[in-house]
């Protein structure tokens, strides 16, 4: 099963760019709790600007295996390496206080649960500039543009700048998340189930924004969801994962229209056709 | 029966029981390690087995176990509570120093060797033979925006403290201004965040570059850290909000200083106050120093 997974991920990647490598390789990833639980032998590597999303059932190891991938969570096997700049950084090889400043400035993560991700009794402006005071800035009113500039950008009503978190709506407080972590321009974004507990149109509008901030900004985004309509708006590449093993992966577009794996074909038909 | 004079008689005697400032003197090394600790990295909280004092914490329990463990036979010791020589914290802790070391005490700064302080620095500049104790009530700087230990710890490992700022960005969304007025965050040496105790902001300046050594004991949270002499600190602030400290547009009431910390004094019942120093040595040498001028002109 992974070997097809393997063959496939080979042609992807020799036809990338050549003058472009790989902003994000994972080689053999193992991470087991026990057998079947976590993920086991990941092969994958991202392009910069390119959108992959991991689907599964519950309890299929994604959201481990996003972990284990931004630098959260070391593998129990294999190694991943980063390409900041001009240098590559193998994840788990480099000292806490070096993967620690790499997250903050090159990663985002987009919790599950907004709440997760901000500082519920601390102002929008303020959990957006967190991050800005955490790489150093030291000006309060350029903090506070930045803070207006992004609240604008996910469409947050500017005036609600001085708000806590915790009088936004669910919608709000992820579209407050997302600000929070692309104030810094990273270079790549993981999120878990960003539309998870959003009601239809909500989810609609987030999804056409995060849509948006991808091409605009050139991100590259890992993006673990178990609604295939997600994975098909947003993803160029598809993981499809089962128990721990990722059983098809390969352009979205090819694996959801003529999926060859019966999980995977099992998953597409299951989807509510109109 | 024993009377009552004979129990007090008998107490007096047992007194005489008690080690020399009270703590057996390997608490008193133990606590003297931590220091040097302390000092060897000035801001780092250094971790010590506290002991039960015989008051509450938070009445100066950290404070007394340093003082305790650093006095000599031949030390004078000061005991101000927010500047003042004569209110109960301070008179009380004066009172067990004499009892458990028979020690000389002063309320003059500049005859006192080892000042123990709560929530102020005295206003006259400090020497290099002189000792300043601080009772500290929560030692972390960073609990306010991470209520982990565990994750604070991390944070001063690895020098995370941009987080910070985030305190001071709310006050000015808050006030317009950063309305943090004690207690008020600083970096030690360029490297430690620590939190001063809660000394008014105006006592800020006096901490950087001091003569003194300065040493801070929380007893409920059992955790020492220093400030050696002729130490950097520096107040975290924003380029655009710089760091200032507290200004009044009145002088003292009783000898007229105008560069010294005031507290504001109801007198009636009418809304009727007044503005003192909160320093009570100062302010009385201070006046002291007028009586003397005034009495010169006459003569």
């Amino acid at each position: 099963m992974t070997q097809l997974a393997k063959q496939l991920e080979e042609p992807r990647a020799n036809a990338a760019n050549q003058a472009e490598p790989a902003l994000l390789q994972a080689q053999n990833l193992s991470m087991l709790y026990a057998p079947g639980k976590g993920f086991e032998d990941v092969n994958l590597s991202l392009y910069p600007g390119e959108v992959l999303a991991i689907v599964g059932e519950s309890g299929s190891g994604k959201t481990t295996l996003l972990k284990t991938l931004s630098g959260r969570l070391a593998p129990q096997t294999g190694s991943i390496s980063f390409q900041s700049d001009s240098n590559t950084a193998e994840l788990y090889k480099i000292s806490e206080a070096e993967r620690r400043s790499l997250i903050r400035q090159h990663f985002g993560i987009v919790h599950q649960h907004p709440l997760d991700g901000l500082r519920p009794r601390v102002s929008a402006g303020g959990n957006i500039g967190e991050r800005l005071m955490e790489n150093g800035w030291r000006n309060y009113a350029e903090i506070r543009l930045q803070a207006l500039t992004w609240l604008k950008a996910v469409e947050i009503d500017q005036s609600r700048i001085d708000d806590m978190p915790l009088t936004f709506s669910g919608g709000m407080q992820q579209r407050l998340q997302i600000a929070r972590n692309l104030v810094t321009h990273p270079r790549l974004v993981f999120m878990d189930e960003p539309t998870g507990g959003l009601d239809v149109s909500v989810q609609a509008r987030l999804l056409d924004l995060i849509r948006n901030l991808v091409t605009e900004l050139q991100l590259a985004v890992v993006i673990v969801t178990h609604d295939l309509a997600v994975a098909r708006l947003l993803a160029h590449r598809i993981m499809v994962m089962k128990q721990g093993q990722v059983v098809e992966s390969g352009l979205t577009d090819r694996v959801l229209d003529d999926p060859s794996h019966p999980y995977t074909q099992l998953l597409v038909s299951s989807v509510l056709q109109q | 029966m024993t009377s009552f004079s004979q129990q007090a008689t008998a107490l007096d005697d047992s007194s005489q029981q008690y080690n020399f400032a009270y703590l057996d003197e390997q608490t008193k090394r133990m606590i003297r390690r931590a220091i040097l600790k302390g000092v060897a990295i000035p801001g780092y909280q250094v971790p010590f087995g506290g002991r039960e004092m015989p008051m509450p914490y938070g009445w100066g329990t950290g404070g007394i176990m340093l003082s305790a463990s650093i006095l000599g036979q031949d030390d004078v010791l000061k005991v101000i509570d927010q500047g003042a020589d004569d209110t109960t914290n301070a008179v009380s802790i004066r009172h067990f120093f004499s009892k458990v070391c028979d020690i000389a005490t002063t309320e003059k700064t500049e005859q006192a060797s080892v000042i123990q302080t709560r929530h102020r620095i005295p206003e006259q500049a400090l020497s290099n033979n002189q000792i300043l104790v601080f009772q500290v009530p929560i030692p972390e700087p960073l609990r306010f925006i991470e209520p982990r230990e565990t994750e604070t710890k991390k944070m001063h490992a690895l020098e995370e403290y941009g987080s910070m700022q985030v305190k001071l960005y709310e006050d000015i969304v808050k006030y317009g201004y950063i309305a943090t007025s004690y207690a008020y965050p600083v970096t030690v040496h360029g490297r430690y965040l620590m939190d001063p105790s809660p000394i008014p902001k105006f006592d800020n300046p006096k901490l950087h570059q001091s003569e003194a050594l300065m040493i801070f004991g929380a007893g409920r949270e059992k955790r020492i850290y220093c400030i050696p002499p002729y130490t950097d600190v520096h107040s975290l602030d924003f380029d655009d909000h710089p760091f200032s400290i507290q200004q009044w547009d009145e002088p003292c009431s009783l000898c007229g200083s105008h560069d010294t910390f005031l507290d504001e004094v109801l007198i009636d019942d009418q809304g009727q106050r007044m503005f003192i120093c909160s320093d009570t040595d100062y302010c009385q040498k201070q006046q002291a120093a007028q009586l003397g001028a005034e009495h010169d002109s006459v003569s």
